[in-house]
């Protein structure tokens, strides 16, 4: 089962390949999703899923998010084939081929119980997204994939190091050296102080370069400002859950090994200043895409805040991983399609969306309000569990500055958004082809959604998954 | 492990110097490949003869990074019609000056960090930290294209030394799949290096500028 829910992705990833009709294609990334979906439920009804000698192994943290990253790509792969068809002069083969790996190698990173296997995954769907990013061939997207590569391989090339130099950890105490991660938890305890922080530092740096913390994210605004909207949104809610789930393992070693003040300062501190860089740059951001990509930001240093304030902001940070997922597909799909009717993402150029196309704007304006936690949407919840963590544990300058942030955000976000969806369309822009068809906004509905539903009711299997992954975290307490 | 791995370690800093003061490409991307070279035999060094995993990992080291991606690197400068880095943003007295720095540093850092019995007085670490802070001063002050990728793979050999201390570590599936990472990312960069050629007529990564607040 461990080893199905790798391969059938990559096997549809070669069958989408040999595909030759362009047209018929793209259907083939709802069906994949679908069927990955579905196996993807199975597995989780299975108590133990693994293969190789406990290499690959599916953990209570593992099985969330694997869960999570299945219906986040099937939600996108329905979107898919009526952008494609949009863009009929495009040869669409690559890139189907990419998506569906993609799929596969997200898979890998959930499974991955050996921290070296686990690299090599991160590594790999981070470069068969590169030709998704160059979808567009022109000069801009270009520089964007050649600053994503170049950036993207030096700081992964970093978390190597840090691995290595958390194996080392383990050598210099005359432990069996493995990377394996049961290993390494277990002989926890013993394992070099020194060392255990050098490597926790250089992991923080590799795997915040990919999950595009500050200072470390000045890829992202261009990566996710120039790439489609459907890449933006598996980037934003896939690929940066990834690397978090990646930063988590190594959190969870920290605090086996009863370190965990040291890790939190650190969190906390990156976190907030995540948060920060993000609502400076958000402000007066007059390209939405690009602001979408700080709003990530933003969100990637409030899952690290919470994990790094502890206690029940874990649970919150786990439930925001979700809520800001599915937030950012809804907000990225009806940027997108504002941005195909428009042909601009300036909001200098673009007025009016709620008149040209209502759903797409409606959807990025209740986008806008459940991304930055207004009730009733499910971020509120998750943001005000972590605010309620903070304050129930005297963290208060913490508590503070985070909804300080929150605040300003809201405000230089909600400047722009409302200049793109209010008032009249420009003359200058003629309306093209493009209108709010049932495939260019149904998966974005179903999202805002799921995301009202997580703000008044979690439903059982789900928050059973959340409160195991949480307990997981705290080491089994 | 062999009298003969820290002489061999030597050789490898002495490329990083190398790459560090010449602007000729050809001579940075041969610098590159002779690391990757010298890497191969240390693996062998290292471990201490021939078994089966070294030598495949050994074989696939000298392979990929002593031939397949400096070939590629050749082509997309031949492609490119560059010869030379021009107007490094600091010049090659203050490189070599600031590599020196490094290494120095980078070998009282290793004597402060608790290194283990087998280990003290090895250059492996020392050579290990040097060579990926080599890696990214030419990464920083380099404006070609190529010559930055030849920065990040200087870095990346600079990790793979780290990780000829840990013989147990990386089982041999995972070592392969990092050096076949490496060849990917190489070459995905090596198309979007091709395209910069074509659509800017330039490889000079600062006309990369459009994208900015």
């Amino acid at each position: 089962m461990a080893i199905a829910l790798v391969l059938v992705p990559l096997a549809l990833a070669a069958v989408a390949f040999a595909i030759p009709s362009g047209r018929w294609r793209p259907w083939s990334l709802p069906a994949g999703g679908a069927v990955h979906l579905v196996l993807v439920l199975l597995a989780l009804r299975r108590p133990v899923v693994a293969a190789f000698d406990g290499w690959l192994f599916l953990d209570p943290l593992g099985r969330l998010i694997l869960g999570f990253l299945s219906l986040l790509f099937f939600l996108c792969a329905a979107y898919a084939p009526g952008y494609l068809a949009l863009r009929p002069a495009r040869s669409n083969r690559l890139f189907c081929t990419c998506l569906l790996t993609f799929l596969g190698t997200m898979t890998l990173i959930t499974e991955s119980h050996h921290l070296g296997l686990m690299w090599v995954a991160v590594e790999t769907t981070a470069l068969v997204s590169a030709p998704l990013l160059y979808f567009n061939r022109n000069h801009r997207s270009l520089e964007a994939t050649w600053k994503y590569l170049l950036i993207g391989s030096v700081g992964i090339a970093l978390a190597l190091l840090g691995s290595l130099f958390l194996a080392y950890a383990a050598f210099r105490s005359g432990l069996h050296t493995s990377l394996r991660f049961e290993d390494l938890v277990r002989e926890a305890p013993q394992l070099s102080r020194p060392w255990l922080h050098a490597a926790f530092v250089l992991l923080l740096v590799g795997y915040g370069t990919k999950m595009g913390l500050a200072p470390m994210h000045t890829w992202k605004p261009d990566a996710y400002g120039e790439s489609p909207g459907l890449v933006g949104a598996l980037l934003a809610g896939g690929l940066t859950s990834c690397a978090f789930l990646a930063l988590l393992r190594f959190y969870q070693i920290c605090a086996a090994a009863g370190d965990v003040t040291f890790v939190r300062q650190v969190m906390i501190v990156i976190g907030l200043l995540s948060m920060a860089v993000a609502g400076v740059f958000m402000a007066q951001q007059r390209d939405f895409k690009r602001m979408l990509a700080y709003s990530s930001v933003e969100h990637m240093g409030i899952l690290v805040l919470g994990m790094g304030i502890g206690g029940a902001a874990v649970f919150g940070a786990l439930l925001h991983l979700i809520n800001n997922g599915l937030t950012k597909v809804v907000l990225f799909l009806s940027a997108g399609n504002i941005h195909r009717s428009y042909g601009s993402k300036l909001s200098t150029h673009v007025s009016g969306a709620l008149r040209r196309v209502p759903v797409s704007g409606a959807l990025f304006l209740a986008g806008f309000f459940a991304i930055t936690g207004s009730p009733p949407f499910g971020l509120f919840l998750s943001e005000f569990t972590i605010l309620r963590a903070a304050i129930d544990s005297g963290q208060f300058v913490v508590g503070a500055s985070f909804l300080a942030i929150l605040f300003v955000v809201f405000v230089g976000m909600g400047a722009t958004v409302l200049s793109v969806v209010q008032g009249e369309p420009p003359q200058t822009t003629q309306p093209n082809a493009f209108h709010d068809s049932f495939l260019m906004v149904g998966p974005a509905a179903a999202c805002l959604a799921l995301v009202l539903l997580l703000g008044v009711y979690i439903p059982p299997p789900l928050n059973g998954l959340l409160q195991n992954a949480a307990s997981f975290l705290d080491g089994g307490r | 492990m062999s009298h003969a791995v820290d002489p061999l370690l030597v050789l490898v800093l002495l490329v990083n110097f190398f790459i560090l003061g010449t602007s000729r490409l050809r001579a940075v991307i041969t610098g590159s490949a002779l690391q990757g070279v010298l890497l191969g035999l240390l693996v062998v060094l290292v471990h201490g003869g021939l078994g089966l995993q070294s030598a495949a990992v050994a074989i696939a080291t000298i392979v990929i990074k002593g031939t397949l991606i400096p070939a590629l690197l050749h082509r997309a400068m031949r492609d490119a019609e560059i010869r030379r880095e021009i107007e490094p943003l600091i010049g090659y007295v203050a490189s070599l000056l600031l590599g020196a720095a490094a290494t120095g540093a980078a070998v009282l850092f290793a004597r402060v960090l608790p290194l283990a019995p087998e280990h003290v007085g090895s250059l492996l670490v020392p050579a290990s930290l040097a060579t990926v802070l080599t890696g990214f001063l030419v990464l920083c002050t380099r404006r070609k294209a190529i010559t930055q990728v030849v920065g990040y793979l200087v870095l990346e050999n600079g990790v793979f030394i780290m990780g000829l201390c840990l013989l147990d570590a990386m089982p041999f599936l995972v070592e392969v799949g990092v050096l076949l990472d490496l060849l990917v990312a190489v070459f995905g960069i090596g198309i979007i290096i091709n395209h910069i050629t074509r659509e800017f007529s330039s490889l000079d990564t600062a006309r990369l500028s459009a994208l900015r607040e």
